[in-house]
């Protein structure tokens, strides 16, 4: 999943890797597309069911939406390509501020 | 390499948006960005969170009496297809072809705008059928504040492509123009993102209750 530039000094085989690896790259995307859809749909659907409480529909839709926006960083937004480890400490640091805040807020208006 | 260097299809490197000093930059400085947006919302979510369903009087809409199903289902659809035509857009970006990004970016900017459209749409039937207002009610605030700021994003990255699109038609693609696009797609995902968070907390969450 590296899209790296090749020097290989032969332009006619760089261009057939680099055709090779968007090819590759390109289904990636699309599985994960089709994924994000997927996943989106049972959400849906658990919701508009009536069977299942929201003891378990909560938590169920929550980490639903955690493998979605996984797919969507690491695949959509290229996260699983080398030379992302800047991004992957900013966002990770946001991520992390952002737990405590949504605690805090949670437990003090809650509790 | 200089940045405004002309290219051809084999001479156009596999990671163009980072070829240049300046598109390094950009694309570091844009996930640090990315980083704060996090931040920032995570507060709009939590102040959500905290003060959903707080009305002053029983007669007062709640969460499961304002939404519906199938229009967040429609938007939810519209912005999840916006950031795989901006994946497309972005492919051909790679494979130096400007005229199919163009194309594929416009795709991504109308189902954007469908998308706002039926934001507007939304908002104006919370407020006329139910006169559920930014200030009927803390809910009514928190929840505008968190929905409008993702709508505002969205105007805000539809601006942003068009205004490269329009601006960028002639001179095409190069190793100044190549890093816009990349981070301006970037953002794009980034609102998908915040999104699956939205209709997941706001609507699917307030519709179990």
């Amino acid at each position: 999943m590296t899209n790296e530039q090749l020097n290989s000094g032969n332009p006619k085989v760089d261009i057939e890797y680099r055709r090779k690896k968007s090819a590759e790259e390109m289904r990636y995307q699309i599985i994960s597309f089709a994924m994000m859809i997927f996943l989106t749909l049972v959400a849906f659907v658990a919701v508009g069911y009536d069977g299942f409480s929201g003891w378990f529909t909560i938590p169920f839709i929550l980490v639903l939406a955690g493998v979605q926006v996984v797919f969507q960083l690491y695949y959509f937004m290229h996260m699983s390509h080398k030379g992302h480890e800047a991004p992957a400490l900013f966002l990770y640091s946001g991520v992390f501020v952002a737990f405590i805040t949504l605690l805090a807020f949670m437990t003090i208006i809650w509790w | 390499m200089k940045a405004d260097e002309k290219f051809t299809y084999e001479t156009w490197p596999a990671a163009p948006e980072k070829q240049t000093l300046e598109g390094k930059n950009k694309f570091l400085g844009f996930w640090l960005f990315l980083g704060g947006e996090t931040v920032l919302f995570a507060t709009l979510f939590a102040t959500y969170l905290a003060l959903k369903d707080s009305v002053p009087n029983s007669e007062m809409a709640l969460a499961k009496d304002l939404f519906e199903i199938p229009l967040v289902f429609i938007m939810t659809m519209l912005l999840l297809t916006s950031s795989l035509t901006s994946v497309y857009a972005m492919y051909h970006m790679k494979n130096f072809n400007f005229k199919k990004m163009q194309l594929w970016l416009g795709v991504t900017v109308l189902l954007g705008a469908a998308f706002l459209g039926f934001e507007v749409y939304e908002f104006n039937h919370y407020v006329h059928e139910f006169e559920h207002t930014f200030t009927s009610s803390a809910f009514g605030t928190a929840f505008y504040t968190l929905v409008g700021f993702h709508g505002g994003h969205v105007a805000f990255g539809l601006l942003w492509f068009i205004t490269l699109m329009v601006r960028n038609r002639k001179r095409g693609l190069d190793l100044y123009t190549a890093p816009k696009f990349y981070v301006a797609s970037l953002y794009w995902h980034f609102i998908d993102v915040v999104w699956v968070f939205i209709f997941t907390v706001v609507y699917l969450m307030g519709m179990v209750g």
